[in-house]
């Protein structure tokens, strides 16, 4: 089955390349659609929901985009699995926990997927590793472009694409980076910089989205607006914020390596002392301490670590990859237990993950 | 978020100061309306308050607002009420159905009105027509089942027929469109 697959690999957001992938973790774009002949999925019978997902799992297969997709019956899988892919960021947690018939299509390389039956018929999303906004603005347009021929959207000549919730209507668009941003949250600067943020509409989430809590210092910047300007603007929008808070970023990791560096050098290594030798760690705190050891990779102050190496761990250590890797259903003490002693495996092993 | 007070989502979010305390309340329509009819009572009980009426909207009565929460879609049948309760709403014909009561509410998220990005280039959802008579579809099924619910078996044909025929005109099979 194609989840275990997935299980060798990392994903594309976690991949670590790209432009400025010390600080942008991924570039995505997601675009809201609806089907005009059936309710939204909240007021949608169990039987309308089971045929808005077959009207477009088959209408999709006959695009081109459709030949390379795998899909995967989300109503069917077991929990874990489900949990599997939102840590993957190929479904979201509101799509995971959701009743009745729904799916997702995703492409090979994990950069497409399509939800359907989230809180819309039809979510498309597509993730680029490290800063790249206008590629994946050039990638979803055409997949959206190539399902508008085959599948009928709602549309509106004054409203634009009608969606269930009305802050998503117009253009369904949602455009956002993910930042890792260790240095502002040490020098205590990030609350100054979401506030400013916020003045100019954006919106600043956790890793894992929507009404998520900020973990590891990562966090996503997204567009709140999606009508009264272009896709192009709103993806401008954000795309010009992003080198600011990159240099924001970059002059603080100076700032403590020039005035705190004997602080810095002890906080990651003591970070990486505990992920080395821990025999019980939690997933936020393993969160927490990568994050720490990713920033002094890249300050060089840890010098046998490679990037790519800590992302993959941020992923594998989340407690659904976890017991797929491990292949045991385990309660939290024991994934504790387990995630520790992964970690100090794949350390020891100097760096091969460990199966 | 859940409304304090009972199950449904919290729509009201009431910062209330007491004598140099915060308190912060989080409460769905309902029980945001009999709290705040209270407040403006003076104190007496949910009841009470709930028969002396009360205003809750910038500029509108409690009959007025009554009014407009019964108002509902003639596709999916969702009231204006229960949009507000669940900040979602029931099928695309509610943005034709409630435009006046939407447009307001549009225009304090996005700070605008009017769709300016890309068009479908394809039919239907190219022609405005196309979409307005496909949610057609949606009532159209909607009274079938009551139909055959009621063993109205002729109207339920009769329903399904013109379903047909809106279908057969815009959802043509992927290769022959």
């Amino acid at each position: 089955m194609k989840l275990e697959s997935l299980t060798n690999s990392i994903g594309e957001w976690l991949r670590g390349t790209g432009p400025e992938s010390d600080i942008v973790m991924s570039s995505r774009v997601r675009l809201a659609r609806n089907v005009p002949h059936f309710p939204f999925v909240s007021r949608a019978t169990e039987q309308d929901r089971a045929e808005i997902e077959r009207f477009l799992r088959e209408r999709i297969a006959a695009a081109p985009v459709g030949h390379g997709l795998e899909y995967i019956d989300v109503g069917r899988l077991e929990e874990v699995d489900r949990q599997f892919l939102v840590e993957r960021q190929l479904i979201s947690r509101e799509h995971a926990d959701a009743q009745g018939a729904r799916s997702v299509a995703i492409d090979q390389s994990e950069q497409v997927s399509l939800m359907i039956n989230e809180e819309d018929h039809l979510r498309i999303q597509c993730i680029h590793s490290g800063l790249d906004l206008r590629g994946v603005w050039e990638q979803i347009k055409g997949v959206d472009e190539q399902i508008e021929k085959v599948v009928p959207f709602a549309f509106h000549p004054q409203f634009g694409y009608l969606t269930a919730c009305p802050t998503n209507v117009g253009t369904g668009i949602r455009v956002s980076v993910m930042l890792h941003l260790p240095a502002l949250v040490i020098t205590r600067q990030i609350d100054k910089v979401f506030r400013s943020l916020h003045k100019i509409s954006l919106a600043v989430r956790g890793l894992y989205g929507e009404g998520s809590q900020a973990m590891g210092d990562f966090y996503q910047i997204s567009n709140q607006t999606t009508l009264g300007k272009s896709e192009e603007q709103l993806v401008e929008q954000v795309g010009d914020v992003v080198p600011v808070l990159i240099d924001y970023e970059r002059r603080a990791r100076e700032f403590l390596v020039r005035e705190t560096e004997q602080n810095v050098h002890d906080q990651v290594s003591r970070a990486y002392g505990i992920l080395k030798t821990a025999q019980t760690i939690s997933a936020e705190e393993t969160m927490q301490l990568l994050s720490r050891v990713r920033m002094g990779v890249l300050l060089g102050l840890i010098g046998d670590l490679k990037l790519a190496d800590i992302n993959s761990l941020l992923v594998r250590t989340q407690p659904a990859h976890l017991q797929k890797i491990r292949g045991l259903e385990l309660d939290t003490k024991d994934r504790n237990i387990e995630r520790a002693r992964y970690l100090r495996q794949h350390f020891e092993s100097g760096g091969a993950s460990p199966n | 978020m859940k409304c304090q007070q009972c199950d449904k989502q919290a729509v009201f979010h009431i910062t209330e100061l007491e004598t140099g305390q915060v308190r912060e309340l989080h409460l769905c329509e309902e029980h945001a309306r009999s709290y705040l009819n209270q407040a403006e009572a003076g104190g007496g009980g949910p009841d009470e308050a709930e028969a002396g009426g009360g205003t809750l909207g910038v500029g509108q009565t409690a009959d007025e607002l009554a009014a407009l929460d019964q108002k509902a879609c003639e596709m999916c049948g969702i009231t204006f009420f229960e949009f507000r309760n669940q900040g979602r709403l029931g099928c695309p014909h509610d943005y034709v159905q409630f435009a006046r009561e939407l447009e307001p509410l549009i225009a304090n998220i996005h700070g605008a009105t009017e769709h300016v990005g890309r068009r479908p280039s394809a039919p239907p959802a190219a022609a405005t027509e196309g979409t307005e008579e496909l949610t057609g579809v949606i009532g159209l099924r909607r009274q079938m089942r009551e139909s055959i619910a009621c063993e109205h078996y002729e109207q339920a044909k009769d329903h399904r027929d013109a379903i047909r025929t809106i279908e057969e005109r815009w959802l043509l099979p992927p290769h022959t469109a």
